[in-house]
């Protein structure tokens, strides 16, 4: 018995100081420090994006439009997914705890003006054109007891009446013009028109994506069209570009594409890797996207919005861009 | 003869009073085991999605990809573990395979870097492990402990296990905040808890297959011939139809949440009430079933199981009703989970006890996986309020089948009854 419980006890040592170890190793790798540049602005002609290089990782930077390789001005703010538009910022982020996350809002001068809460792990976030509605993704999970089904919850709110949408679900749902209602309604991805009250989004039920369309006063949204995902309005409010699963089938990949809402002509953009991100109009004809590169890593590279032409890295270990101005 | 019969004294004195979480030392074992493992893959499901995500940027439905494969193939290499401990008897070799195969998956996470295929194997080796245990450990809970004492012991088991869920992702929370949200450090740790499960097992756990005297050996055909003892027939058959009325938690919560129009940060906590209410009611349960009949808990878990369904759309609603469905929700899998195999252990001879332990709870876990494909559908077509109501009027029907089917099982032991 004595044996046993020494040898317990030995295992016990041995295998926290490994534990341990490898711990005080790896916290002396992530530590990063970050030479804060102050007085930054969301003001262009810029891009602002989540800087993934080693000295201002998780950082929210901002470059020059016109030279977009140049230097980079890091915030002291670290964010997980963000985005701007006309003076207001969206930043999802770590609030303390591990499963615990909210979406700071941000003023011009990138000072958070409000905080909400949010479950989940951030995956999407937009801001309306005019900055004044702002849209949220996150990815539900993490409980054993769920079976390991995953669901997403896309919510947004108008930071003029306050008024919040917490979850897409709550919204009544038409699907191919009939009333629906399941269980596995999933949505994210949203996008806004430049109305303030139409939105364009992301819905998943019974293993098919769609396109849907949906109305902020009338609380309803209806699908549009399917295998279209994590769309995004063009700034004429004309086309969307969005990711679509090869063959309908996620564990394949996906492919960029531009939906004309008009004409409902789909057309394949020049990238031909996989992207797996919400893409960005840099400007009336310019697409951005994130593509990783190894863990933790990834650059923003840039295609043409009309199908011609080639990809083109715009801004290395970059991700989540928006463009300002 | 009995073949724990270091054990038996204990049990031959009811008139000294043992307190409520007296068990055998390899019960005790194994339930140390479990929840140090848990600790280790609770630590692990609660930074995953997080890691999946944020550290690797892999997008919801690859998460779906890389969680929904291979369900299937574990079921079935339940029933081969349960078998190859049976014919072998070595079930605290098999145990200690499932929790070494989790263990080292821990490992392959940060091996894997966002390589998606290999992620999915890496939790489909962990799943494994996990499905090869479960029947060798609690073939061998019944084999540690005298069969009036099985309800206790079970339920001390489950209570030591849950408290290691709890644990868990206090521990990954405080790795990441010690480390500056190292991941990896997080897997690391992981493995090593883990690790130190296998070597207590390893160490404090004794085997009980060895001791017992030869019945022939275990052939193939033993499967079909458990099938034949009418007992464990119907346990069986009354494991899936019970299987079938249950809608599985993400329903009871979500429907919960749409209920009482909870905001979605309360979703988690919902699970931590359950768990929370299954923790404290697993042992007194346990006892309880030994003293009343383990049928009577096992319906009464039941029962609460169609409270539970009724009340999602009755007439109650604020804080009384989420304590009320949260606390019947615990107590419906603390008096069902570990008290059916309680009651299947004196039924099954103790030569094929893995077998029919891992055939009773794959019949469980497939008639499950059925019946939340079938209220999603009933959902869908019917709507939220009317498939509640059919899945209770179901689990009633299903009470009093299974009070039927499970009438006249003996809470002895099978052997026992043989003379020796």
């Amino acid at each position: 018995m004595t044996r046993r419980i020494v040898l317990a006890l030995v295992g016990a040592v041995v295998l926290a100081m490994v534990a341990v170890g490898y711990g005080v190793l790896t916290s002396a790798r992530e530590h990063t420090t970050v030479a804060a540049a102050n007085a930054l602005s969301l003001v262009g002609p810029r891009i602002m994006f989540r800087s993934t290089a080693p000295d201002s990782k998780g950082h929210l930077a901002l470059v020059a439009k016109d030279d977009p390789d140049g230097p980079r001005s890091v915030s002291a703010l670290g964010c997980l997914r963000v985005y701007a538009a006309a003076g207001t910022g969206a930043c999802l982020r770590q609030d303390g705890a591990l499963t615990t996350f909210q979406i700071a809002i941000l003023d011009r001068n990138l000072n958070v003006e409000k905080a909400i809460p949010l479950v989940g792990v951030p995956n999407r976030t937009r801001v309306s054109g005019d900055g004044r509605l702002v849209a949220w993704t996150v990815f539900v999970a993490g409980d054993s007891y769920n079976h390991g089904r995953f669901s997403t919850r896309a919510g947004l709110i108008d930071l003029r009446s306050d008024d919040m949408v917490d979850s897409l679900e709550f919204l009544s749902v038409t699907l191919d013009g009939h009333p629906y209602t399941a269980p596995d309604l999933n949505f994210w991805g949203i996008t806004f028109a430049a109305d303030d009250n139409l939105f364009y989004a992301t819905m998943s039920t019974g293993g098919n994506r769609y396109l849907v369309e949906g109305d902020i006063a009338a609380k309803t949204v209806r699908t549009i069209a399917k295998n279209v995902e994590c769309p995004s309005l063009s700034p004429d409010g004309t086309r969307i570009a969005f990711k679509s699963a090869i063959d309908g089938d996620p564990a394949k990949g996906w492919r960029l594409s531009v939906l004309d809402l008009a004409s409902g002509t789909r057309t394949p953009l020049a990238e031909a890797r996989s992207v797996d991100d919400q893409p960005a109009w840099l400007d009336a004809n310019t697409i951005g996207y994130s593509i990783p590169r190894g863990t933790g890593d990834s650059d923003v590279w840039v295609v043409p919005a009309d199908g011609s032409g080639s990809p083109r890295l715009l801004i290395p270990h970059a991700e989540s861009p928006a463009a300002l101005g | 003869m009995y073949l724990s019969s270091i054990d038996r004294p204990h049990a031959a004195h009811p008139s000294r009073r043992r307190s409520l979480f007296h068990v055998s030392g390899n019960v005790f074992a194994l339930g140390a085991v479990s929840l140090i493992t848990d600790i280790s893959s609770e630590m692990v499901t609660a930074v995953l999605p997080v890691y999946l995500m944020i550290g690797l940027h892999l997008s919801p439905a690859v998460y779906g990809v890389v969680d929904g494969t291979y369900t299937g193939a574990t079921a079935l290499l339940r029933l081969v573990g349960g078998y190859v401990a049976d014919r072998t008897r070595r079930r605290k070799f098999i145990a200690g395979l499932g929790y070494g195969f989790s263990a080292v998956a821990k490992l392959g996470l940060p091996a894997a870097g966002n390589a998606v295929g290999v992620i999915g194997a890496v939790i489909a080796i962990d799943r494994t492990g996990k499905g090869l245990r479960t029947a060798p450990r609690d073939a061998l809970i019944t084999l540690s402990t005298p069969p009036q004492l099985y309800g206790r012991a079970f339920g001390v088991h489950r209570m030591m296990d849950t408290v290691g869920a709890f644990a868990g992702p206090l521990v990954a929370l405080g790795i990441l905040a010690a480390t500056g949200q190292a991941y990896d450090a997080v897997f690391v740790a992981s493995f090593c808890i883990a690790a130190f499960g296998v070597l207590v097992l390893v160490l404090f756990v004794r085997d009980r297959g060895g001791e017992q005297p030869s019945k022939g050996t275990v052939a193939l055909s033993s499967l079909g011939g458990l099938l034949r003892i009418a007992p464990v027939r119907r346990l069986v058959l009354a494991a899936c139809l019970a299987g079938m009325v249950t809608i599985g938690d993400g329903f009871v919560y979500l429907l919960l949440q749409r209920r009482e129009d909870l905001s979605v940060g309360w979703f988690p906590l919902l699970a931590v009430g359950t768990n929370l209410s299954y923790l404290l009611l697993a042992t007194p349960l346990g006892v309880l079933a030994d003293k009343i009949g383990r049928q009577k808990v096992v319906l009464a878990g039941y029962t609460a199981l169609m409270l539970v369904y009724l009340l999602l759309f009755g007439p109650f609603g604020g804080w009384p009703l989420l304590v009320v469905v949260l606390a019947l929700y615990g107590l419906f899998y603390a008096s069902t989970d570990g008290v059916l195999i309680a009651l299947a252990g004196p039924v099954l001879p103790t030569g094929v006890r893995t077998t029919g332990i891992a055939l009773i709870q794959t019949g469980q876990a497939m008639a499950y996986l059925v019946s939340s494909v079938l209220f999603g559908l009933a959902w869908t077509v019917w709507g939220p309020a009317s498939a509640i109501r059919i899945a209770a009027v179901l689990v009633a029907v299903a009470v009093f089948a299974v009070a039927l089917l499970l009438r006249g099982i003996p809470s002895t032991d099978a052997d026992e009854e043989q003379p020796a």
